[in-house]
């Protein structure tokens, strides 16, 4: 067999290619073919250049299989063409349209590594000056890793491909390169109508109908819809009634508190970009007062600050760790993996990405205490007012507002808070590698849907959609054809399809978003994207924002000595030292001091909240609070775990269990055709138990096929039946210095007793 | 004394105070006094402070109580006494509760294990395998049930002389056999090698007709302990089966420690569980426990059993004596193995097999009625196993027909005292004592309610071998057993999962109702087929819906 690949690649292997992988366990069955191999290329993909022969290995399973093929570069992905027909077994089932298993888009790649013998050298780009590595190893951002072998390659081809690769994935590029722009072009993308689809805040009248839901009275501004006012506005937005119009546009939009949400008794949450204040200059400050004075008038003259600059940690902090975290999943081999195993706790807890995580949701939590308790208006800010304001905005919507927990709910929200919200996308993922965009990078847009992912975790039934949607979701970012996530903002967007567009000034380019889903799945493919454990609220209430009467209304004949200004702490700033002076004393006995605003610390007051919550009764279209203790914020493993095989269970998983769930939905559903066919008016008396329509049973239809904890990522193709038993045991006798002497003891005191 | 738990610890009729229920409604606590392992008195007469006069109860179960008293009077002196002499009646010449009580259930638990039965579901005895009764009268081996299974070439005498090579007469007999490659799973204890070195033709021979029973090549030895371990305890007599004595045998140290260092494991883990949940670092705080650490060596210690059964291998586990840790790993190794033990009445038969009547030494890890908190034989060996069928039944969810209210039944019966079913050290000391005609099973209180135990979402799959995934990554705290004390801890009567699964159950089935009567209706030419509140026919016909497969 090897002489027959030294025949083909023209060059035999090399002695220095010390491989994992002992020729003889490379199965190839066929000779490979001399005939370069593409894939199915998309509408606009170029090849850029391609080898041949080379050997894609893995060292994850017991049998150390490597495969060979042509490896290519194209201006959408890294794509490897195994030599063998394509074993179409099982049809794949959760099929990405646009990338295969083997394809890598080239802005999902995160980091190369050139294999020098058994050294491992990350490459930053350039080119390689002295001896090109043969092996080849790529962390994606989806936490697949692939290593390839170029040794098995005629030289030439393989300084090419590596070259290429190394050049497309991690050298400056213009956006205009991005696959998106040659792929729309060549694609006749059909409109889809609108209705019954995401609401996606690119219209007054979407923003007004949102207000309108949540029964908020501020002011509509649409006098930015190109851009007049400011490019670093967005197009549409709300502010507080009070704004005048010179104040709209007075220090670019900092400082100017945009409307997110209004709670249904009339308080509001707000967020901006905060100003920063230079000293002997009083001009912001005013500003800044009045901005206050405005979103204090919304409701109740009461307004609390939180500058989350202040209090969670910043951009580049979150990057750090989240390279840390993300290290632990990016295993080149077995051994590696069971090494790290026992120190798994420690290392989770010293990179921390939890804690991260577990911050968000406690800032979160504050926010709603202060508007479910306090009814108080909050306005939270930090520079630029784009990223940790976007992941507390929507965490304090996803847990007080049930729309934002369905499908097309939460696809709004992120449209209202993260697109038009103007999170920098483009700088935050740094899809064109500009080294003076390096320091912006950060994974603020994941860190969210972790936090998600932590909600639906601790409360599954008030989700429509599933942890395959966060996952799928979290991969999209780095396929770089969705307007979605390829801009800075608004008027970005805006100027950038329109240059690009081919025809007129007048129509942009016309781009899918990453919620046209069909784009990449089919139908049932995303019938995973919604939770078997959902139901829908039941009809007959559907109140959801019941008239309540806030209890602490009849503290406003307190004599006026209750109100003490509490003094200043690290959370929560009551503005009452700056509003004393703006609304006088008059007014500002009518300033509510809640009683947490006393206690000492912000957690304590967190947990007391999230205890009174807790002892009412769940509902799962109310208000959601996550448990912030330790053991409940967990590592979400299906997005982390699934291309590791060793931690693969067989037949196991959570999705074991809801699998039989889906299953009898999709009798329960079927039962209800048959009935609705016989024209019975069902009394759906059960509450919440009445299946949504639509939800299929793709998995109820595998149900013959054992799954894995890793479904539907990885199929049933490579299982192996042996079990994975960890190398490294005895590297790891944790009792060296702790209870040594308890370790030596026997168990029953003494010796054997028959010994005599 | 008429319940397990007396009233004693309501505070509203008696001199306790539960220091925080002044306003509050009455606290009542359900603590059996069995779970109780220590009663102190804090504070003196002349003590300052709120709270600061009163009794400490550590429990068995992870959590203290503490009751704050008024200090006239001498107010404790009584209670103190009482719940001294009641929690710990052993000690003061009292029966255990279980001699007490006078439950009574429909079912009789103690005919759930039958060890001839079992063998025989097991295809034994056979050509190769024959069932001895040396043990009748525990002559061979005290700490041995009476019905052993042994190699069919092995004689009498050949038992007797091996016995005296192995500590405690615990000869290697057959806990489990392969139905289809008849490889076995032996049970002993450690062989009386010493200092010296000795050998034992008898024991080798014994080994080899182990062996050869299915023609295995190579015997696998897995000794469970650390090698540093098994290499120290010659120096007490024992040790490990070496090489050149036995050569076709290989010997794997599987690191398990001893039942010392998991005392000591669980006690950090409570500390950093209750009574509040240790807030910064917690991952590191548990990892600093190395609970799970345990339990990640225990399990993959039994996916290495499994695995070489599983391949046709035989396989001789030990220890130093063979009640803990051996336990541990076989008990595990033929659940993996053999769906029947994940059955509900099936577990139970694993219980009482492998742990009860092969002698674990319950009566000295928990301490029943014992006063003696600080006994060093006391270890939570059980916990940590049943701790591990948790972590399998978190992985394979669909997999066990008990639900994990089984897994902490069993275990709030294991220091309760109400039942019979974990008294005693072994066989022989429990037909002493009269413990089958004298006490109730725990068996008998679950099969009497049996569908309380049930898992929804069983499915069974005979032949099916379940590894788990022994890694950090899966294992996880069991939060609902170690910190189920703490109010913030949500205590689901059931999971969000399964009352959906239930609800989707019934609706199905109405449905199911709903069109069989209106098939019924239509089929009858002149009923109206539009009611639906037509009264259900009572003879409903055997209407089939064929293309729905309705599994229950």
């Amino acid at each position: 067999m090897l002489s027959s690949l030294g025949s083909a690649g023209g060059k035999s292997a090399k002695p220095s290619f010390v491989s994992y992988v002992t020729p003889e366990e490379i199965k190839s069955e066929k000779e490979p073919s001399r005939k370069e191999k593409h894939p199915d290329l998309l509408p606009g993909e170029v090849v850029f250049c391609s080898a041949s022969t080379v050997l894609k290995y893995t060292q994850d399973d017991l049998s150390q299989r490597g495969v060979f093929g042509a490896l290519l570069c194209t201006n959408f992905r890294v794509s490897f063409v195994s030599d063998e027909a394509p074993t179409e077994e099982t049809g794949q089932l959760f099929k990405n349209k646009l990338y295969g298993e083997n394809d890598i888009p080239l802005s999902c790649v995160d980091n190369i590594y050139g294999g020098y013998e058994d050294k491992k050298k990350l490459i930053t780009g350039g080119l390689v000056k002295n001896k090109y590595p043969s092996k080849m190893i790529i962390h994606c951002k989806d936490l697949r890793v692939f290593q390839f072998s170029l040794s098995f390659s005629k030289e030439e081809d393989a300084k090419k491909i590596f070259q290429g690769i190394v050049h497309h994935c991690l050298e400056p590029k213009s956006l205009r390169c991005l696959f998106a722009f040659s792929y729309c072009e060549n694609t006749s993308y059909p409109e889809v109508q609108r209705k019954k689809q995401t609401v996606m805040f690119d219209s007054v009248e979407d923003w007004i109908q949102d207000m309108k839901r949540t029964k908020g009275n501020c002011r509509v501004v649409s006098e930015n819809s190109n851009f007049e006012l400011s490019p670093k506005l967005p197009q549409f937005f709300i502010v507080p009634s009070n704004v005048s119009d010179e104040d709209l546009t007075k220090y670019q939009g900092k400082g100017l508190p945009m409307w997110c949400w209004s709670h249904h008794s009339g308080c509001a949450l707000f967020k901006t970009a905060s100003i920063p204040l230079v000293q002997e200059d009083n001009v912001p400050q005013t500003y800044m007062e009045k901005m206050l004075t405005a979103v204090a008038h919304n409701h109740l003259y009461s307004v609390k600050t939180e500058d989350l600059s202040d209090t969670l940690p910043a951009v580049q902090d979150i990057l750090l760790s989240y390279n840390k975290f993300k290290q632990f999943f990016l295993i080149d081999n077995t051994t590696e993996f069971w090494m790290s195993d026992m120190k798994w706790f420690s290392s989770l807890d010293n990179c921390g990405w939890l804690d991260i995580i577990r911050q968000c949701l406690q800032k979160a939590v504050e926010v709603v205490e202060c508007l479910e308790k306090e009814n108080t208006n909050v306005l939270i800010m930090e520079e630029g007012g784009s990223d940790l304001c976007c992941v507390v905005s929507s965490l304090v919507q996803l847990m007080l507002d049930p729309y934002y927990r369905t499908l097309l709910g939460f696809q709004s929200l992120v449209q209202k808070e993260w697109v038009a919200g103007g999170h920098a996308f483009l700088d935050r993922s740094n899809h064109l590698h500009l080294k003076d965009k390096a320091e912006s990078q950060s994974p603020v847009f994941l860190l969210f849907l972790e936090c998600v992912w932590q909600l639906q975790q601790q409360h599954g039934p008030a989700f429509q959609f599933s942890e395959t949607y966060l996952t799928v979701l979290s991969d999209s970012v780095h396929v770089p054809v969705f307007t979605t996530f390829l801009f800075n903002n608004d008027s970005h967007r805006d100027n950038i399809l329109r240059a690009e567009s081919p025809h007129t000034q007048r129509s942009p380019l016309n781009c899918p978003t990453v919620w046209d889903w069909s784009v990449q799945f089919d139908c049932k493919a995303q019938d995973l994207f919604t939770n078997p454990l959902y139901s829908e609220k039941p009809k007959q209430d559907t109140s959801v924002r019941k008239s309540y009467r806030p209890k602490h209304l009849r503290q406003l004949s307190l004599p006026s000595s209750a109100f003490k200004t509490p003094p200043k702490k690290g959370f929560f700033k009551d503005e009452a030292d700056n509003l004393k002076k703006i609304l006088g004393v008059k007014r500002l006995s009518r300033w509510m001091l809640s009683p947490s605003s006393e206690s000492p610390q912000t957690s304590s007051s967190v947990r007391e909240f999230y205890e009174a919550w807790q002892t009412k009764p769940l509902d799962y279209h109310g208000l959601l609070l996550p448990c912030l203790d330790g053991p409940s914020i967990r590592v979400w493993m299906q997005r982390y775990l699934r291309w590791i095989h060793d931690v693969q269970i067989l037949g196991g998983g959570p999705v074991a269990m809801l699998s039989k769930v889906s299953e009898i939905l999709g009798e329960v559903q079927e039962l209800q055709r048959q009935l609705d066919r016989h024209g019975c008016t069902l009394t759906s008396n059960h509450k919440g138990a009445r299946p949504r329509a639509k939800t299929a049973s793709v998995i109820a239809a595998r149900s013959s096929v054992r799954l894995s904890s890793s479904f539907p990522f990885v199929t049933s193709r490579n299982w192996l039946f042996k079990p994975a038993i960890p190398t490294s045991l005895l590297q790891s006798l944790m009792v060296t210095g702790m209870a040594g002497n308890l370790a030596d003891r026997e168990d029953d005191g003494g010796g054997p007793e028959s010994l005599v | 004394m008429a319940s397990a738990s007396i009233p004693v610890y309501n505070s509203s009729n008696n001199p306790l105070e539960n220091s925080s229920s002044h306003n509050d409604p009455a606290v009542t606590l359900d603590v059996p006094l069995g779970a109780i392992g220590r009663v102190e008195k804090m504070g003196g007469a002349s003590s300052r402070g709120e709270n600061s006069y009163g009794l400490d109860i550590t429990c068995k179960d992870m959590r203290n109580l503490r009751f704050a008293l008024k200090q006239e009077g001498h107010s404790r002196r009584d209670i103190f006494d009482i719940l001294f002499k009641y929690a710990f009646p052993l000690s003061h010449g009292l029966l255990l509760f279980a001699y007490l009580s006078q439950e009574k259930f429909e079912e009789n638990g103690w005919s759930v294990y039958k060890p001839m039965e079992e063998f025989r579901r097991q295809g034994l005895p056979n050509d190769k395998w024959r069932v001895t009764f040396i043990n009748a009268n525990y002559e061979l081996c005290d700490t041995y049930p009476t019905i052993l299974v042994v190699p069919f070439k092995a004689t009498e005498e050949d038992l007797r002389k091996v016995c005296t090579f192995r500590s405690r007469g615990r000869i290697p007999v057959l806990s489990w056999i392969h139905r289809e490659n008849q490889a076995v799973i032996c049970r002993c204890s450690q062989p009386l090698v010493g200092m010296s070195g000795k050998r034992n033709k008898d024991d080798e021979r014994y080994l080899d007709l182990i062996r050869e029973a299915n023609g295995t090549a190579k015997l696998t030895i897995y000794d469970a302990r650390p090698s540093v371990n098994a290499v120290a305890n010659k120096a007490t007599g024992g040790g490990y089966e070496g090489d050149d004595a036995y050569q076709n045998a290989e010997l794997v140290f599987l690191d398990i420690h001893n039942i010392h260092v998991m005392r000591e494991s669980l006690k950090k883990l409570k500390d950093i569980v209750y009574p509040n949940v240790e807030e910064s670092h917690w991952l590191s705080s548990l990892e600093s426990t190395h609970w799970l650490e345990h339990i990640k060596l225990v399990i993959s210690g039994a996916i290495q059993v499994a695995d070489k059964i599983s391949g046709g291998n035989s396989v001789v586990v030990h220890c130093s004596d063979g009640w803990d840790r051996t336990a541990q790993l076989t008990s595990l190794a033929m659940l993996m193995l053999d769906s029947h033990y994940r059955t509900l009445r099936g577990f139970q038969v694993l219980l009482e097999k492998e742990w009860i009547s092969f002698g674990h030494k319950f009566a000295n890890r928990i301490g029943h009625g014992d006063k003696n908190h600080a006994d060093q034989d006391r270890s939570p060996i059980f916990v940590q196993f049943i701790d591990c069928v948790w972590q399998m039944t978190k992985q394979f969810p669909t997999a066990f027909e008990f639900n994990e209210r089984l897994l902490v039944t069993i275990l709030d019966h294991l220091f309760s005292c109400r039942f019979g079913t974990f008294l005693f050290n072994c066989e022989s000391a429990r037909d002493t004592n009269e413990l089958r005609s004298k006490t109730v099973s725990l068996w008998s209180l679950v099969n009497s309610d049996l569908s309380f135990y049930q898992n929804p979402f069983y499915t069974p799959e005979s032949n099916r071998v379940l590894y788990p995934v022994a890694s950090m990554r899966h294992l996880e705290l069991w939060v609902t057993y170690y910190i189920r004390w703490n109010p913030r801890i949500r205590q689901q009567q059931q999971s969000p999962v399964e009352q959906r699964y239930i609800e989707l159950l019934a609706l199905r089935d109405e449905y199911l109702k709903k069109l069989e009567e209106l098939q019924l209706s239509d089929s009858s030419p002149n009923s109206s087929h539009l009611s639906n509140s037509s009264t259900p026919n009572a003879t409903s016909p055997t209407q089939h819906i064929t293309h729905l497969h309705t599994p229950f």
